[in-house]
């Protein structure tokens, strides 16, 4: 049984990417099959680049969104959501699993949070796709 | 589309060759599409290999550079300026992440680590490819700074910017200025008092054109960014009958120093509020401070015998405040001396659990110890009992200076020695969304490489707002943010990321979902060539990419994240 699913991760450079890496710097440890890409705002993450995650052979997908934080302004929870929302009918729509794709709001010095969960989704993506 | 590129991977020292195979990394990419040169190098960073980069940018024609080292928060800047020395294009620079997102994330799987790092430099090396010259835009940036907070450390900051030929807006929330500083008698090591000190340099602001100093007013809005802040500040009415006034400020830059809140004993703490004679160490300043007379009193009762109780508040196992607060050992002996000075017939018990006079303030540990003091020593898990016995209170302690013998001070006083914590008042933290430590105080980008910078750009954080500090350490912080935030406007011009919106004009068919997404109002429409569609305006677009998901034919998207590259470091990191 594998021990670790494959993970993306989408984390935004001023607000998750600073508690990703204080993570690192704390030693809180994840699988390393979690991988990180950098963008500027969660609310600007497209469905297609989610979908070509699963279509590669990403096991889940996990936005680190920016929540109330956000530098751009407050509407970006909504605009993540929405883009969540989409993704999940059209993962329905080709038969993908919506509980792949997971969202949370992790604020810059939100490591612990972050661990959690992504262990948790670990946990949960090896139980329904390795076990 | 990159054909040479050049990739560095950084050891850190040991920090990321101790977990990550960077031979094997190396190895795993040299022969990569458009890599002609793979190097492995012990610091990336250091000046030997910064120009050892630009030797090769001209020796091997590179077209595109890659380190993977360390957290782009520490040195993208440094990098992206090696690449402009060697006359390439800084924006066609990658920096991947391979030490708090390899080495040390999964310092328990080395394994797992070094496959980790090699997809995330094949990723770089994908996003790479695309990397197009870009050039920033250009603004504008007010030439004045606000300093938040007028306490020492804020005064300070106000007096270094103000040589700077720089105007400062100095907004302090009470009516004076001067902090807690302004409250203390004499100081440790100088014994200068704290009020003439705080005095001394309002008086030198007071006398300088170019600093505006606005007494009991608060910030309670803040727009805009680095370059261009507009704060709103609210100024309370100072006298019956006076308006309350709100006033704008346009600054370039702004320096927080909010300063701390003394730890205050929770009920039953230490016999804190059960014990009449029980006082923090702040109210035992005040006392030696203005009590005069022969002896020393407190409620009218004679103090002969005082019992302190070191690190209250600070390094505790169990609770949330497990920092050391750094002055309250210096400052508890200092006071002590001054009190045996002061009054008759003081003797003085120290309940400590390690003495923390570092630097030259061992010596005030020296003269305490000379005139007489006890200390008694305890470890974390004993901590000293206060308890009242006969009408009197006592101290008792499991002493492992003396072999864990159980001894008891029977004690006039006792002084809680509390520690410095976070304001509990967070608003211009919340407004400016400043990120918190595990301490809950302001946490610098990198405490030794940066360590008055925040994630913000533009604010610094001067003085115990980033965590306890004494007023040296305090006025050093502040002389520091001060010069950072300086740095950021001195030029008059400041530079954006040219990360904007573009669209496809060819597949935009105008349906306005994307200006009605645009928090900035950035997105216009225009006809091309007798057809309708979306038009950015650059000067005006932040680069925040809430308009491309919401395209129906996919015709946006934001510079260096555009799907082809996503989907590219996609493909690589699932395993190419």
């Amino acid at each position: 049984m594998k021990k670790n699913a494959k993970i993306l991760v989408f984390s935004t450079e001023k607000i998750s990417d600073p508690a990703i890496d204080m993570a690192g710097l704390l030693k809180l440890h994840y699988p390393p099959t979690v991988y990180t890409i950098t963008v500027p705002c969660s609310s600007g993450i497209k469905p297609s680049w989610i979908l070509h995650a699963y279509e590669k052979g990403f096991d889940g997908v996990f936005i680190a969104a920016d929540g109330s934080d956000c530098v751009f302004g407050e509407s970006c929870t909504e605009k993540t959501g929405n883009v969540v929302s989409i993704t999940h009918d059209k993962m329905k729509g080709t038969g993908i699993d919506p509980a792949r794709l997971r969202m949370a709001a992790i604020c810059s010095v939100c490591s612990e949070s972050f661990v959690k969960q992504i262990r948790s989704f670990n946990d949960y993506l090896i139980k329904t796709l390795h076990a | 589309m990159k054909e040479r590129i050049g990739v560095y991977i950084c050891h850190c020292g040991g920090n990321i060759s101790d977990y990550v195979d960077v031979e094997r990394v190396r190895q795993a990419v040299e022969n990569d599409r458009g890599v002609v040169l793979a190097k492995t190098t012990v610091f990336a960073c250091s000046d030997s290999n910064q120009n050892d980069m630009v030797d090769d940018i001209k020796k091997h024609n590179l077209d595109g550079v890659i380190v993977a080292s360390c957290s782009p928060k520490l040195h993208l800047a440094t990098f992206r300026s090696v690449t402009e020395r060697g006359d390439l294009n800084k924006y066609t620079y990658v920096h991947t992440n391979i030490r708090e997102q390899a080495s040390w994330a999964h310092s328990d799987d080395k394994i797992g680590a070094t496959e980790k790092a090699i997809l995330l430099v094949k990723a770089a090396i994908a996003k790479s490819r695309y990397a197009e010259p870009l050039y920033p835009n250009q603004f504008e940036a007010e030439k004045t700074i606000a300093v938040i907070g007028a306490g020492i450390s804020g005064m300070k900051a106000a007096v270094s910017l103000s040589d700077k030929n720089t105007s400062v807006i100095l907004i302090e929330k009470e009516n004076k200025v001067g902090g807690h500083t302004a409250t203390w008698g004499p100081l440790a090591m100088s014994d200068e008092k704290g009020s003439d000190l705080s005095h001394r340099i309002y008086s030198d602001l007071l006398q300088r054109d170019n600093v505006t100093v606005l007494t009991g007013s608060e910030v309670i809005s803040s727009k805009g960014s680095i370059g261009n802040f507009t704060l709103k500040v609210r100024k309370r009415a100072q006298q019956a009958g006076d308006p309350v006034e709100t006033m704008e400020f346009n600054v370039g830059s702004v320096v927080v120093a909010t300063g701390f809140d003394p730890y205050l004993p929770k009920a039953g703490e230490f016999g804190f509020s059960s014990y009449e004679n029980v006082i923090t160490l702040p109210d035992f300043k005040h006392l030696i401070d203005s009590f005069s007379g022969k002896y020393l009193e407190y409620r009218g009762k004679r103090i002969n015998r005082i019992a302190y109780i070191y690190c209250v508040g600070s390094r505790q196992v169990d609770g949330e405040n497990r920092y050391c607060s750094r002055y309250c050992c210096t400052s508890v002996i200092h006071a002590a001396i001054q009190a045996k000075k002061k009054f008759k017939e003081i003797y003085n018990f120290h309940f400590n659990r390690g003495i923390r006079t570092y630097g030259k303030q061992e010596l005030l540990y020296a003269e305490s110890l000379q005139q007489g003091d006890i200390y008694l020593q305890s470890f974390e898990d004993a901590p000293p009992q206060v308890y009242a016995e006969n009408g009197k209170t006592k101290v008792k302690i499991k002493d492992v200076l003396t072999k864990e013998k159980e001894l008891e001070i029977e004690a006039d006083l006792v002084v809680l020695v509390t520690g410095m914590v976070p304001r509990a008042d967070n608003s211009i933290g919340t407004m400016f969304k400043l990120p918190k430590g595990r301490d809950k105080f302001f946490n610098e980008v990198h405490m030794k490489l940066r360590p008055v910078e925040t994630v913000i750009d533009g604010i610094t954080i001067a003085g115990t707002c980033q965590g306890p500090k004494n007023i040296v350490e305090s006025v050093n912080s502040a002389l520091s943010a001060a010069a950072k935030s300086y740095s950021y406007i001195s030029k008059g011009m400041l530079e954006t990321e040219p990360i904007v919106a573009e669209v496809n004009t060819d597949l935009c068919a105008w349906c306005g979902k994307c200006a009605e997404a645009c928090p900035f109002d950035a997105i216009g429409q225009k006809d091309v060539n007798g057809k309708q569609v979306a038009v950015i305006n650059n000067s005006v677009c932040k680069g925040c990419g809430m308009c491309a998901p919401v395209c129906p034919p996919d015709a946006i998207n934001l510079i260096n994240y555009s799907s082809e590259e996503i989907m590219s470091m996609i493909e690589q990191l699932a395993g190419g």
